[in-house]
């Protein structure tokens, strides 16, 4: 398991699909949530050579002589297998912990907007749908999300880690969810606001106000009023 | 372009490259076509530099240096003017050995004995030229050497998702050298980001001046990209989280923009308001395109009647709708 193994790089498919170069952004998933078939439901028809796939990435040793050329996609197959695993079992509790672990060691990255403050981000998918969008990373204190900086990470199939688990993550532990700050950039030309600009973020402020008061109203019981 | 005024500086240049700036010639062998010397072919038969170097100008070897691919050439014209420089004097330590290296001129007299010397004549030459830069692209020239190198996106692209891979320019956060690095600012957002690169972080953000960024595209309205795509929705299985959540959005308000400003007729308002009751059902069948395409229209609307809170309840209630809408269509595709 993970914990006995973990100074030796690729001696199971799945630790050496995660210390590879490029997917510093997975983490492994348990071998048994992998072999439970539930889990698996409906992976069947979104992945070619499943069987074999699902060989390799549970390292059962097949008997059967292979050309390379199918060996290959063999390969392919069990990574994308994998990617769509891995975007189920990060948003169960162990797979959320385990992420957690990553975000707090900045395995994802810094947020690049200077008033983050170096805020680490989570990998997010657009689609929920493989092969449509690549990753972006979603920023917990400015809410939104950014492109990775490094192109082998933005080649990575938003799908194997969906859309939900970021927001998954918060909701299972709020705490981590960092201060959100009102500090913004203004621009200014020689000292001096820009009218445009000055009025528009007279406008958010307001909308900012109108929210917290909304949210005053709500929150009093829960007393989270930020 | 000048080039230096007399053969005397011109043959100086020489061999001021030659024994300076020799190895530096191997980063960048192509002369900058921008600052060719008029009286280039004066030095060819120079034993010891190639003709490349000898015509590399320290302007032009600075702004080639991996790391430096912000700046623009400020032409030798500007910084000879001396009203360009005013108090520039004061703010860098030996302030005329270094304008010296940065026009190129060698004064005999004046040699710099030792190796110390030389790597702080050096250095107070690079924030020379930085602080000089700051000012020069400020003027027409120098938003216009920008504004090229703004649209190859040689600063890059905006980080964010939703600016849709909008240039970015360069931009400090003081004006005082040596107190924070070179900014990205994306025109599309408004907002500044840290540059990809780490080899950017050691830029002076104080080289591009606070104002620049806004200067430029006051100058270049025509530049600054068309309104962004939606912002970012967070959701779970499809579904927005409740700002009522106590993780739920809280920053939704930094990146909103208001709706477009009440310049339509009347008339228009009728229409608009059927529109908006008409969506009120739509949002289980309506596919993603067409709601997108009607929800901004019943929200100006909302804004025209003026009244505020009302504006602000039906804005909540459209963005929930859109989220929905957005959720069914994905669900049934």
């Amino acid at each position: 398991m993970p914990s006995d193994s973990g100074s030796e790089c690729g001696k199971y498919w799945v630790e050496w699909f995660t210390c590879s170069e490029g997917n510093e952004y997975f983490c492994d998933v348990d071998e048994e949530y992998i072999l439970d078939r539930f889990n698996l439901t409906n992976l069947q028809t979104e992945v070619h050579y499943y069987r074999d796939a699902m060989d390799l990435i549970t390292d059962q040793v097949n008997e059967r002589p292979m050309s390379n050329e199918a060996r290959e996609q063999v390969e392919l197959s069990a990574k994308h297998l994998y990617g769509l695993i891995h975007a189920r079992y990060i948003i169960t509790m162990r797979g959320l912990a385990k992420m957690v672990d990553k975000y707090k060691r900045g395995d994802f990255g810094k947020c690049p907007r200077v008033f983050c403050n170096n805020n680490p981000l989570l990998p997010v998918g657009l689609t929920d749908v493989p092969n449509q969008k690549m990753v972006k990373l979603y920023c917990s204190r400015c809410e939104d999300i950014y492109n990775p900086k490094s192109r082998r990470h933005s080649m990575i199939d938003g799908a194997y880690f969906g859309t939900s688990f970021p927001h998954m993550l918060f909701q299972t532990y709020p705490s981590l969810k960092p201060a959100q700050t009102e500090q913004r950039y203004v621009p200014r030309i020689f000292g001096f606001k820009l009218h445009a600009a000055a009025e528009l973020h007279r406008w958010q402020d307001e909308q900012r106000e109108l929210q917290k008061k909304r949210l005053g109203i709500a929150s009093n019981g829960g007393g989270n009023n930020n | 372009m000048a080039g230096p005024d007399h053969p005397a500086a011109a043959a100086a240049t020489a061999t001021h490259h030659a024994a300076d700036h020799a190895d530096h010639a191997l980063h960048s062998p192509d002369a900058h076509s921008g600052l060719e010397h008029s009286d280039e072919s004066d030095f060819d038969d120079e034993p010891y530099a190639s003709d490349e170097s000898a015509s590399l100008t320290w302007i032009s070897w600075f702004c080639s240096l991996k790391g430096h691919e912000y700046f623009c050439e400020v032409p030798d014209s500007f910084i000879e003017d001396e009203f360009n420089l005013t108090g520039l004097s004061q703010s860098v330590n030996y302030y005329v050995e270094a304008l010296d290296t940065i026009l190129d001129i060698e004064d005999d007299a004046n040699e710099p004995q030792f190796p110390e010397e030389i790597e702080a004549i050096d250095s107070s030459a690079e924030i020379l030229y930085g602080l000089i830069h700051a000012r020069y692209i400020l003027t027409r020239q120098g938003l216009d050497q920008m504004a090229d190198k703004y649209e190859n996106a040689d600063f890059g692209t905006c980080p964010r998702v939703c600016c849709a891979g909008s240039p970015v320019v360069p931009c400090g956060r003081v004006d005082l050298p040596e107190r924070d690095s070179v900014k990205l600012f994306c025109p599309s957002c408004s907002d500044i980001y840290a540059p990809p690169s780490t080899r950017y972080h050691k830029i002076d953000g104080a080289y591009f001046g606070t104002t620049f960024p806004h200067m430029f595209f006051q100058t270049f309205p025509a530049l600054v990209p068309d309104e962004p795509i939606s912002p970012y929705t967070p959701r779970i299985y499809g579904f927005a989280i409740s700002e009522r959540s106590r993780a739920g959005p809280r920053m939704q308000w930094l990146r909103m923009l208001p709706d477009p400003l009440p310049d339509h007729d009347d008339d228009g308002d009728d229409g608009d308001a059927a529109a908006h009751s008409s969506d009120d059902q739509s949002f289980v069948e309506a596919d993603d395109g067409a709601a997108d395409e009607l929800l901004p229209a019943a929200t100006a609307t909302a804004t025209a009647t003026g009244d505020d809170a009302l504006t602000e309840s039906m804005d909540v209630g459209t963005d929930r709708r859109r989220d929905y809408s957005s959720s069914a269509a994905a669900a049934a595709a």
